[in-house]
């Protein structure tokens, strides 16, 4: 229930504030100044455009589906935020532990594919319908390397539980598993043992060092997963106007801005926990210089909350201001480009990393 | 009422009305959109049996993959090719009759088997799925049935690339 509000909360003030980041990166970026008269240096800019789309008119078109153009925003906003529930923020503060954790969050997030199609199919506009036909095709050939990334992880970890995939990465892993070792880039032959070492020796791209690829490719298609640049054909404002949500507007369009940022910290959150160690602190024990007991508290502790969820937060941050940086420095691919990407590179490389994961889990044991 | 019996009637009650919804509307994409709703309340049930892995597979099996195509497929069909997408009823009768009488039969067959008598549906069952075992069983007693879906995916995989593939001649109202 606390994990239900805090993540409510903390998507809404997020997203208000990663809108301003993203008008104030793209403008630094072009060498602009961006937003710079409401609020000291435009910090409230985004507070007063809220404001306005609320009083805005809720226009629905005269000939529109009104009962699959209506819901259609609720339920691309429900699938996305329902993906929050198994999350772990810090060692000991998570929503739901569901053993099946990472499978139920592809689950429900491939459920925004059908409030896009719902949005696109009720606008009755080719504008819509087309932008909802791409952004789905889009979606649902990326999820395929997304998925096969997380089976990787899954393969090296041992569990589908997010909470224990975090713990693995940790130098508390001995606390929930007395008996657990992690070694040195994961290979037990070379015995250097890594588990009271921690820090970023720990975090899953190094314990199998396979994963750095698997980390890349799961970040370019988180990029498409959230529709972002350069994967942003379904919106390209010069051929669809506004993709599938261009016949909105006020809340309803604000409902699916909230889903496009939720999606991204979504996917940022994900990639933190699967890939980057999750709450953990990317400092190491050196000898007698324990740099990773310092920078992290003991679970259940309000040291390892307070630290669990800075590092767990400001990751996640950090990569939704990569994704923006790669939206505003890249062009978009072209449609054929976008598809061919995924099925002729992305999808034959995860296959071969799946295969290539199964081999260096036999050297961890 | 305790919460969970809120929440299994709550599933229910979604499914129930949903699946009517199907049988009564006339507009096929309602009806599969509605259908969406039905596999959603049906996972919902799975949970309560405590087979959570069978209800995740459900919705991204069913509602991720195969009602999308359901839909893509109805749009692709209706809208771009401007014609309406209307079923008409046919054998009224029949239909009703029919539908009735295996309703009938289940509710007979589900009194006298007398489901809450039998001694393990009262055994608690335990909460926590295990996964390991599940998957370890998947892999060794049922190796066979899992191997041959799998090649039977793959057939339908190559028949897809098939038929959609280069090999095809274009037709003159092709989009």
């Amino acid at each position: 229930m606390y994990a239900f509000l805090f993540f409510l909360i903390f998507l809404l003030i997020y997203t208000v504030f990663a809108v301003y980041a993203e008008r104030k990166i793209s403008a630094f970026i072009q060498d602009r100044y961006g937003p710079m008269e409401t609020g000291y240096y435009g910090l409230l800019q985004t507070v007063a455009d809220l404001l306005k789309l609320i009083q805005k008119e809720d226009i629905v078109p005269f000939k529109a589906d009104k009962k699959l153009f209506k819901p259609a925003p609720v339920i691309i906003f429900l699938a996305v935020f329902a993906g929050f529930a198994v999350l772990p923020l810090t060692s000991d503060f998570a929503g739901s532990s569901a053993q099946i954790g990472i499978f139920y969050l592809l689950a429900i997030v491939s459920l925004d594919v059908v409030g896009i199609l719902m949005a696109g199919w009720g606008s009755n506009s080719k504008y819509a319908l087309w932008g909802a036909m791409r952004s789905v095709a889009q979606i649902i050939s990326y999820e395929i390397p997304l998925g096969l990334m997380v089976v990787c992880v899954v393969m090296i970890s041992q569990t589908l539980n997010l909470q224990e995939i975090t713990y693995q990465q940790s130098i508390w892993w001995n606390q929930i598993n007395p008996e657990a070792e992690n070694y040195l880039f994961g290979i037990k032959a070379l015995g250097i043992e890594t588990t009271n070492v921690g820090g970023i020796l720990t975090w899953n791209i190094l314990r199998s060092p396979l994963m750095l690829i698997g980390f890349v490719i799961f970040f370019i298609s988180s990029l498409a997963e959230s529709n972002r640049a350069p994967f942003d054909i379904p919106e390209a404002e010069s051929e669809l106007v506004g993709g599938f949500h261009t016949e909105y507007s006020g809340f309803r369009w604000a409902l699916i801005m909230l889903s496009e940022y939720g999606m991204m910290l979504l996917v940022s959150f994900l990639a933190v926990i699967l890939f980057l160690g999750g709450w953990n602190s990317f400092l190491p024990n050196i000898g007698s210089v324990k740099l990773a007991e310092w920078t992290s508290g003991e679970p259940g502790t309000l040291a390892g909350h307070l630290w669990g969820a800075f590092w767990m937060i400001s990751k996640a941050l950090f990569l939704v201001a990569v994704q923006m940086w790669v939206r505003w420095t890249y062009p978009r691919l072209r449609l054929d480009q976008l598809m061919n990407l995924s099925w002729k590179y992305l999808t034959p490389a995860s296959i071969l990393l799946v295969l290539l994961s199964a081999v260096w889990r036999l050297l961890m044991i | 009422m305790e919460l969970e019996a809120i929440l299994f009637y709550f599933f229910a009650g979604i499914t129930a009305f949903s699946v009517l919804f199907i049988a009564v509307t006339r507009n096929i994409l309602y009806a599969a959109f509605a259908l969406i709703l039905t596999f959603i309340g049906v996972a919902g049930l799975f949970v309560f049996m405590g087979a959570e892995f069978i209800a995740i597979t459900q919705i991204l099996v069913y509602v991720g993959g195969i009602l999308v195509l359901l839909v893509f497929g109805i749009m692709l069909t209706h809208r771009l090719k401007g014609q309406k997408l209307k079923t008409d009823r046919y054998q009224m009768l029949f239909g009703f009759l029919i539908s009735a009488g295996i309703f009938g039969l289940f509710i007979q067959s589900i009194h006298s088997g007398a489901f809450s008598n039998l001694p393990w549906v009262d055994q608690e069952y335990s909460q926590e799925v295990e996964l390991k075992s599940f998957g370890l069983s998947l892999m060794t007693d049922y190796v066979l049935a899992f191997e041959v879906i799998g090649i039977l995916l793959l057939v339908a995989l190559i028949g897809a690339v098939r038929i959609a593939g280069n090999a095809r001649k274009e037709g003159t109202d092709a989009a």
